[in-house]
């Protein structure tokens, strides 16, 4: 069993490039360049640089006493939440950023849905000195104004997507249409595990620095590189396939991944897409949706922002049909509970994204010599107005 | 013969319409077919409306949308079609998105294409390697015609490659948009149509995007076999209803 992609763009059964014509030349100049210019010896130097001198990595792997003593179990943190712009979306946007002027591009386009990956592409814009158009659901607008706010002053230009339910979906649908209005001189960051192949397989290796870093830091602290368990958060699942990257052929390695059960699996309001989807295609791949009987893609509902997508990324795909993963959903509720339990334990905010990863033990019980790595992707400045409304601060 | 292969070997210019199945009201589409037909269109095109239609532009988004909000389903237009060839015998060919088309089952939907009698299948997100890996033989089994798209972007090598998988038509996009776009087409669109033409390619080519009237339809069956319209015609019949389709026909050729 092999967790990587083929040539043809599959994990398994998932993945592929279901795009329209259109688009072809552009994602075809990304396949078969990516993997040469991420191998470049002085793509690399420079990826690394900014990922140590402006993101501010390595991010800390942090022993979280007071937690563990709580779960009965060896909790480590990786903390994902101090990079710069406060979440792993830099990482990705950095990478793809270098991708871009190698192949010349000076126009960027991104899609967001809670805006942290189109500040994180408006602040690499911005360094890079390259114009930036970030497109985000006209109701996302509405609900997330800080982060529109540090788009606009970071020089980017937020364009409303007005069509469909006007949230993140309709957003990368506008993206993909810029693109293809604009196929010569625009690059298009795709912010999470998602879209036609090489986006997944790309945005995981850039993201694949959170696994790497923690085999060594791990190391470093318990004398062992691997994990009992590595537990992510998914939405499109960028965080989550950067966290399990170096251990997905470490079969010793557990990989849990939490999923976003909304106000319940079955309520009608939830984004638990492993527990909820259908194999179809949504944005260029072939991969596990939400989806009415009639193929017609459906809206995901999550108190977090992040992980209101329909779809998950076609790794996850096949990390859910093959076992390898293990696939948990929590609901809004479960998932405040264990941020406000975070917050007063270890004096960590975290994204409410991330506070489903960390409600995992209402569903696992690991045991006490287990080590548990958990990917805190974003710190929770982002929400706290989401926190002050639900426990009435 | 399959209806698109003789229309096509007619010694004149085709003139194609798209519209959205279940649009502007859900039981529109029968009438819209006919009246097509009776206005002397020579192909048609009917759309399956997709949540998430991403090579399109607003109005055939709109369209979509609105569609799908009149309780439009894939079952609900094979219902509405199952006696069209008792009152139209020109092409009809079902374009929409592929998602739609899985969730049916891909070899059902072609079945059901074939009963009904729809001619061939535009799919714009369904690329030319996985239609040729996974579903030709499928799609060959019941008769359908698949259309595939080429653009301005794509080089000689692949529009070759896509000409010797079709046996129909080759959607010419005229440029780099979504549909909709654009009102007068450049030099650029000419030297693009001259490029194809001297290309010689074994299928003829109908021109699609941007063409809204009788000036752009002119120019882009210089060239090509046809041309298809369809924002344009959308937009009519969203701003006069179902009642004055010859009007707009009238005004393209």
């Amino acid at each position: 069993m092999t967790y990587q992609v083929n040539e043809k763009g599959y994990y398994g059964d998932f993945g592929g490039a279901y795009i329209p014509e259109m688009l072809y030349p552009n994602v075809e100049e990304l396949r078969t360049t990516y993997l040469d210019i991420m191998n470049e010896p002085s793509f690399k130097e420079e990826f690394d640089q900014l990922l140590k001198d402006y993101v501010g990595r390595p991010s800390p792997l942090y022993y979280a006493k007071r937690l563990s003593e709580k779960h009965n179990t060896k909790v480590y943190l990786k903390r994902e939440d101090l990079n710069h712009t406060g979440a792993h979306k830099v990482n990705n946007t950095i990478g793809q950023i270098l991708v871009a002027k190698k192949l010349g591009k000076n126009r960027i386009i991104a899609e967001t849905g809670a805006g942290q990956h189109g500040v994180a592409t408006a602040t690499v814009c911005a360094l890079m000195g390259i114009q930036c158009i970030v497109y985000m659901g006209e109701i996302d607008i509405k609900r997330q104004a800080p982060n529109v706010a540090r788009m606009k002053m970071l020089g980017a230009e937020v364009r409303p997507a007005k069509s469909g339910s006007k949230t993140l979906k309709d957003a990368t649908n506008e993206a993909i249409r810029d693109w293809i209005n604009n196929p010569v001189d625009t690059h298009y960051i795709i912010g999470s595990a998602i879209g036609p192949h090489p986006y997944p397989d790309m945005v995981t290796r850039f993201q694949s620095i959170i696994s790497e870093e923690i085999k060594w830091q791990l190391k470093e602290k318990e004398g062992r590189e691997n994990p009992d368990y590595v537990v992510a958060c998914i939405g499109g699942g960028s965080n989550a396939a950067g966290t399990y990257y170096h251990f997905l052929d470490e079969p010793s390695v557990g990989i849990i991944a939490v999923e976003a059960a909304g106000k319940g699996v079955h309520s009608g309001e939830s984004a638990a897409t492993s527990q909820l989807g259908k194999e179809g295609i949504i944005h260029g791949c072939k991969t596990l949706l939400m989806q009415t009987a009639d193929g017609q893609i459906t809206e995901p509902y999550s108190i977090s922002a992040g992980l209101d997508y329909p779809g998950v990324g076609p790794l996850h795909s096949h990390l859910y049909k093959t076992g390898r993963g293990e696939f948990y959903s929590v609901t809004d509720d479960d998932a405040m509970t264990a941020g406000l339990e975070l917050s007063q334990l270890e004096g960590i905010i975290p994204a409410i994204e991330s506070s489903h990863a960390l409600a995992i033990f209402n569903d696992k019980k690991f045991n006490p010599n287990d080590i548990v790595v958990i990917s805190l992707s974003g710190r929770g400045d982002k929400d706290l107005n989401t926190y002050i409304d639900y426990f009435k601060l | 013969m399959n209806r698109i292969n003789q229309k096509l070997a007619e010694d004149k210019k085709l003139l194609s319409i798209y519209f959205t199945a279940g649009y502007p009201s859900l039981n529109d589409t029968v009438k819209v077919i006919q009246d097509l037909e009776n206005s002397g269109v020579d192909m048609i095109e009917i759309g399956l409306p997709f949540s998430d239609p991403l090579a399109d532009g607003p109005t055939i988004q709109e369209s979509s949308t609105a569609a799908l909000k009149n309780g439009m389903t894939t079952n609900i237009l094979f219902d509405q079609l199952k006696d069209i060839r008792q009152s139209v015998s020109i092409p009809l060919i079902i374009m929409g998105y592929f998602n739609p088309m899985m969730q049916y089952g891909v070899e059902a939907f072609c079945a059901k294409c074939q009963e009904i009698g729809i001619d061939g299948l535009i799919i714009p997100d369904l690329p030319v390697a996985e239609y040729h890996e996974q579903y030709q033989e499928t799609f060959e089994k019941y008769g359908l015609i698949n259309v595939f798209l080429i653009t301005p972007q794509t080089s000689d090598d692949r529009i070759k490659f896509i000409d010797s998988v079709s046996n129909g038509f080759i959607y010419m996009v005229s440029s780099a948009s979504t549909t909709g776009a654009k009102n007068t087409f450049g030099n650029a669109q000419q030297l693009y149509f001259e490029r194809i033409e001297s290309l010689n390619l074994k299928n003829p080519q109908i021109v699609g995007f941007g063409i809204s009237n009788n000036e752009t339809f002119t120019q882009a069956t210089k060239t090509a076999k046809g041309a298809i319209i369809g924002s344009a015609f959308i937009k009519h019949i969203k701003n006069n209803g179902v009642d004055r389709i010859g009007d707009f026909i009238k005004g393209i050729r």
